[in-house]
């Protein structure tokens, strides 16, 4: 009991975390190690090259989409607070726990999981998907197995489905109805982090 | 009269066999019984047509009733049996409130009642033997076959805890409470041990998959309950049967003889028994799996492989007493994946529907028999107090082990299952065929009691099946349990799946920890690097994927409804020459005309492209397409112009010779891969493109010039929705639209695997139509027949064979055995066609 105060005392803002995300100080304590070993030159930030050293994450097709993603625009680093809020999107969902209408939406909401997963598509930034960032994406993920123009047909219709004002690109509004019926509470979740 | 009744007893004799032991034994006595029937019915009846033993004279026609009685009883049984399923279904406003399982019960009843009034006696019934052997092998393969493989398997880890820990519990439990009310004296005397009670227990905690079923099929609640239910259902047939060996083995030793030795010796054998038979299951997947890599030329009983191995499965494992009903089980679920990526795309669909046809066919003969068995002074013994107390405790019991095991697993579950989807999970307990199998193959020298609690079997299957039945619909909507939200195939759906999954990976091993999608991912992995490898045959392999599998079923679906919107809206009318019919495709066509032709090239010049890049061509070129779609193209072909008769003569005369020969084969079912025709097709195709390619010279064909469109937009082809919405529609013809209902509808189809052999490219252009697409053009109009007017339509007609706007998406992927140069060819032609194309086209419109 007495080591978790001290590593949580070392932990900057360590309230504020666990208000904003919801996880325990447990779970805190557990990213917080799990920062450190990542931070080998103990700078207090990750810089992209230290994920990359992640050899699990070596085999991953989208490795470089959600390496970015800890990035904010701009930035080189993030920082530990930055580190838990990003992972505090694959919370699961707790249903026991009061709505409280005043409160701000957390951060694994529904929708919160779906801008996180927007993004890893939405490259530029612009708020849209796309055709090429659909299909740099496909890519990506479908590698080998098919053929150029399959992915070009492919990211064609998958569009066509999604898109409904017909700007051949999918919007964040567009892509959270097509995504409607999808228990995304299911799939953006970590067991490990309840 | 007399003689009848006996004819019935003995064919009962003859059909309800004894076991399979005492075959031998048995066949000696069907002769003599059959000799004893002859000689008797000779001497009763003189008429002339039954075989007399000695001949005086050559007879004409024998009538040979006994040669043939017991497969004629069994065949005669199964049409009843289906009979009253049809009845069952006739009305569908009964059907909803009461399941089909319970009113076939009822019939079962009725027809029983029958037999008993014609002899007095019971002269068929359910035999566990027939029932084990015969009837259940086929309803658990086909459950476990079309069991969804990755919703069974990531909830395995709840269904096993189910199936396992809660058939114990409720074996031990409803055993242990019956003994305890037995010595209270709740039931007077009996003559039944403690141990007899548990075997008792033992048998009545299987929770039959066929009752289940056949109720949660019609109440279509969420998909993890039904997985829940149903996988467990499934698994504790086999836990239950291992459980029932062994208690039968304790009662076989009586209670003195047992031990601490022999518990721990009856635990080791459950396990064994129940992980061997799992084991033994998926020994024989990889063989099938591996076999179906090789049956590409025996496609015709390419399915039966599958079906006669997973029985082998279960006969195999019952040779070796293990569990057969869990070895046929993981035999269907883990080579499924495989076989259906391995096998034809119609060898599939043979299967699934054999299995859906035996499955069924054997799922309502058990509940008609169920019902029959019951019709028997002998088996009823009636003891309230037990009965009674039997149907209380295994609800009652049942209710508290799915909670508290629910309660263990919520602790640990990324979603928690809900309080009503526990009640359902407890109330959905139903007991069926084969607590009543064990229950009849009870020995009666050591179990005296043998009667009352076959008997009592009977009730609680009746109680549960019926009333449950009956009231599990009402149940489930009075709780709101969550349904099955019906989700359309999407790619969007597939593609985020995709990512999610990456996602979470990557987060996990972010966060260094090994989670579920660790061991998915890794499975994966292992998967496709070696399972693959070894089970799947290496076309399969290539097109193995998840996404490209969806794209490829909508694209068929999409194509699918598409002919069926065209011939509905009368291109069937065009080909009688129909000016309303020609007309609206006249309309269409102008439509798609304008941004179309861009389409096609840029297509085709990506396919030129493609072709020396992809290496997967070579094994699709020569594949006739899994859809054909000959209609398709035929409508395509005959929409477009005013049909001279010519050629509708040459069309016809050409469809006629294709249809004429002789399509029956004895073991090959296409019949379009005729080498003289496609020799033919070839010629013929080279020729007209000559003659095409000189009349364009000529400037007798006019076209539009391609040139100047604009390259393809994406965004002009909403999935089947008339192009672009600024375009101006020069008809007022923005009602035809008949793609865009049909793409609604087109969920509605089947939700087969895909075949992954059949690529996309191959299901799309048929060979054997291409040499009409390029005849078309000069056959249409010959010489004599070239007027101003008519001439415009040819421009049209020579770019309808291609997709249309709606179905565009096909369009990449062409991949046929066209040549490149032919192609060019193509292009040429239409390039040199272009200055009149414009005038022409106008004039068609008015």
């Amino acid at each position: 009991m007495g080591s978790t105060s001290s590593t949580l005392l070392k932990i900057p803002n360590v309230e504020e975390l666990v208000q904003e995300t919801g996880f325990s100080p447990a779970h805190i304590i557990r990213l917080y190690d799990r920062f450190k070993v990542l931070d080998k030159e103990g700078r207090g930030h990750l810089c992209p090259k230290d994920f990359g050293a992640i050899k699990e994450l070596a085999m991953n097709p989208i490795r470089d989409r959600i390496i970015s993603a800890f990035f904010s625009p701009g930035k080189e680093t993030v920082d530990f607070y930055t580190f838990v809020k990003i992972m505090a999107h694959f919370r699961p969902v707790d249903k026991d726990r009061p709505k409280d209408p005043n409160s701000p939406e957390p951060i694994n909401s529904r929708s919160n999981k779906l801008k996180f997963a927007f993004q890893l598509y939405d490259q530029d930034k612009d708020g849209k998907i796309s055709r090429d960032e659909l299909l740099k994406v496909l890519r990506d993920m479908l590698g080998m197995q098919v053929t150029e123009e399959q992915l070009e047909s492919i990211a064609d219709r998958t569009i066509q489905e999604a898109d409904l004002d017909r700007d051949d690109a999918i919007s964040f509004e567009e892509f959270r109805k097509s995504l409607e019926k999808v228990n995304i509470d299911h799939k953006m979740s970590i067991r490990f982090l309840r | 009269m007399a003689l009848l009744r006996q004819c019935a007893l003995l064919l009962a004799l003859l059909i309800v066999f004894s076991t399979p032991c005492k075959a031998a034994a048995l066949e000696v006595d069907i002769a003599e019984v059959g000799s004893n029937y002859s000689s008797k019915s000779t001497d009763t009846e003189t008429s002339t047509n039954v075989t007399t033993p000695t001949i005086t004279t050559l007879p004409i026609v024998i009538w040979k009733w006994h040669h043939v009685e017991t497969p004629y009883l069994v065949a005669l049984w199964i049409l009843t049996c289906w009979l009253c399923k049809l009845v069952c279904e006739l009305n569908h406003s009964f059907t909803s409130v009461i399941p089909e399982s319970g009113l076939l019960i009822m019939m079962g009843f009725i027809l029983g009642g029958i037999v008993w009034g014609a002899d007095q006696a019971q002269t068929f019934k359910l035999l566990p033997v027939n029932f084990f052997y015969y009837l259940l092998p086929q309803i658990v393969l086909d459950a476990s076959y079309c069991m969804p493989n990755k919703l069974f398997f990531s909830n395995l880890g709840a269904i096993l805890v189910h199936a396992v820990i809660g058939t114990c519990w409720n074996a031990g439990t409803v055993g242990v409470a019956l003994w305890a009310c037995y010595e209270w004296g709740a039931m007077g005397t009996l003559n039944i041990g403690p141990l007899q009670f548990l075997l008792f227990g033992a048998l009545m905690s299987a929770v039959d998959p066929v009752a289940v079923i056949a109720v949660f099929e019609e109440v279509h609640v969420n998909e993890v309950l039904y997985i829940l239910v149903f996988g467990e259902s499934l698994l504790n047939d086999g836990v239950t049967v291992v459980l029932y060996n062994v208690f039968d083995a304790f009662v076989s030793l009586g209670g003195p003889k047992i031990n601490a030795e022999e518990i721990i010796k009856g635990i080791i054998s459950f396990f064994v028994v129940a992980f061997g038979g799992s084991f033994l299951g998926v020994v024989f997947a990889i063989l099938i799996s591996m076999l179906t890599r090789v049956t590409k030329n025996v496609q015709v009983i390419e399915a039966g492989f599958i079906i006669v191995l997973g029985y082998l499965s279960y006969l195999t494992a019952e040779m070796l007493s293990l569990s057969a009903i869990l070895s046929i089980t993981f035999c269907g679920v883990c080579c499924q994946k495989y076989i259906n990526a391995n096998m034809d795309e119609k060898s599939v669909t043979t299967l699934r529907y054999t299995l859906k046809v035996m499955a069924n066919g054997s799922e309502t003969m058990i509940f008609v028999f169920l019902g029959v068995s019951a019709i028997d002074r002998n088996i009823w013994v009636w003891n309230t107090g037990f009965i009674l107390l039997t149907i209380l405790f295994i609800i009652v019991f049942r209710f508290m082990g799915v909670f508290f095991l629910n309660w263990l697993l919520n602790k640990t579950r990324l979603i928690p299952i809900d309080i009503t989807d526990q009640i359902v999970m407890s109330y959905g307990g139903l007991r069926g065929a084969v607590a009543y199998g064990l229950a009849a193959i009870l020995d009666e020298k050591k179990i005296p009691e043998k009667n009352l609690m076959l008997g009592t079997t009977l009730i609680v299957v009746y109680f549960t099946v019926v009333l449950q039945g009956i009231t599990m619909k009402p149940f489930v909507q009075w709780l709101k349990v969550k349904k099955a939200t019906i989700s359309d195939l999407t790619l969007n759906g597939k593609i985020n799946n995709r990512t999610f999954e990456h996602t979470l990976t990557a987060m996990e091993d972010i966060c260094g920890r090994m989670g579920d999608n660790w061991w998915t991912r890794h499975w994966k992995h292992f998967e496709e690097k070696y399972v693959c490898w070894l089970l799947m045959n290496s076309d399969a392999r290539k097109h193995n994927d998840n996404i490209f599998g969806a794209f490829h079923k909508l694209n068929l679906e999409d194509a699918k409804n598409y002919v069926t919107a065209g011939e509905k809206k009368g291109s069937l009318a065009f080909i009688r020459n129909d000016d309303n019919a020609s007309v609206d495709f006249k309309k269409k066509l102008a439509l798609d005309y304008a941004n179309f032709m861009p389409d096609m090239m840029s297509d085709m010049s990506e396919y030129d492209f493609g072709i020396d890049n992809v290496p997967v061509v070579s094994g699709m070129k020569n594949q006739i397409p899994s859809v054909s779609l000959d209609i398709h193209e035929q409508d395509r072909k005959s929409m477009p112009d005013d049909l001279n008769a010519h050629h509708l003569l040459e069309q016809h005369l050409y469809k006629s010779r294709r249809f004429n020969r002789p399509t029956y084969s004895r073991s090959h079912y296409k019949s379009s891969e005729n080498p003289d025709e496609m020799q033919e097709i070839f010629q013929r195709t080279m020729r007209s493109r000559l003659e095409s390619f000189k009349s364009a010279k000529m400037g007798v064909n006019p076209a539009k010039k391609l040139s100047k469109h604009p390259k393809k937009d994406s965004s002009h082809k909403p999935n089947g929705k008339p192009a672009d919405p600024n375009r101006t529609y020069p008809y007022g013809d923005e009602d035809f639209e008949y793609s865009a209902d049909s793409a609604s509808s087109s969920e509605i189809a089947g939700h087969f695997p895909r075949r992954s052999t059949n690529a996309p490219g191959a299901g799309v252009d048929n060979p054997a139509f291409i040499p009409e697409v390029d005849t078309s053009a000069p056959m249409r109009n010959p010489p004599w027949q070239t007027e101003p007017g008519n001439n415009t339509a040819v421009a049209p007609s020579q770019r309808l064979p291609w997709t249309p706007t709606n179905l565009r998406h096909l369009a990449p992927l062409r991949r046929s055995a066209r040549s490149a140069d032919s192609i060019a060819m193509a292009d040429a032609s239409v390039d040199e066609e272009a200055p009149e194309e414009k005038p022409g086209k106008h004039n068609t419109r008015l």
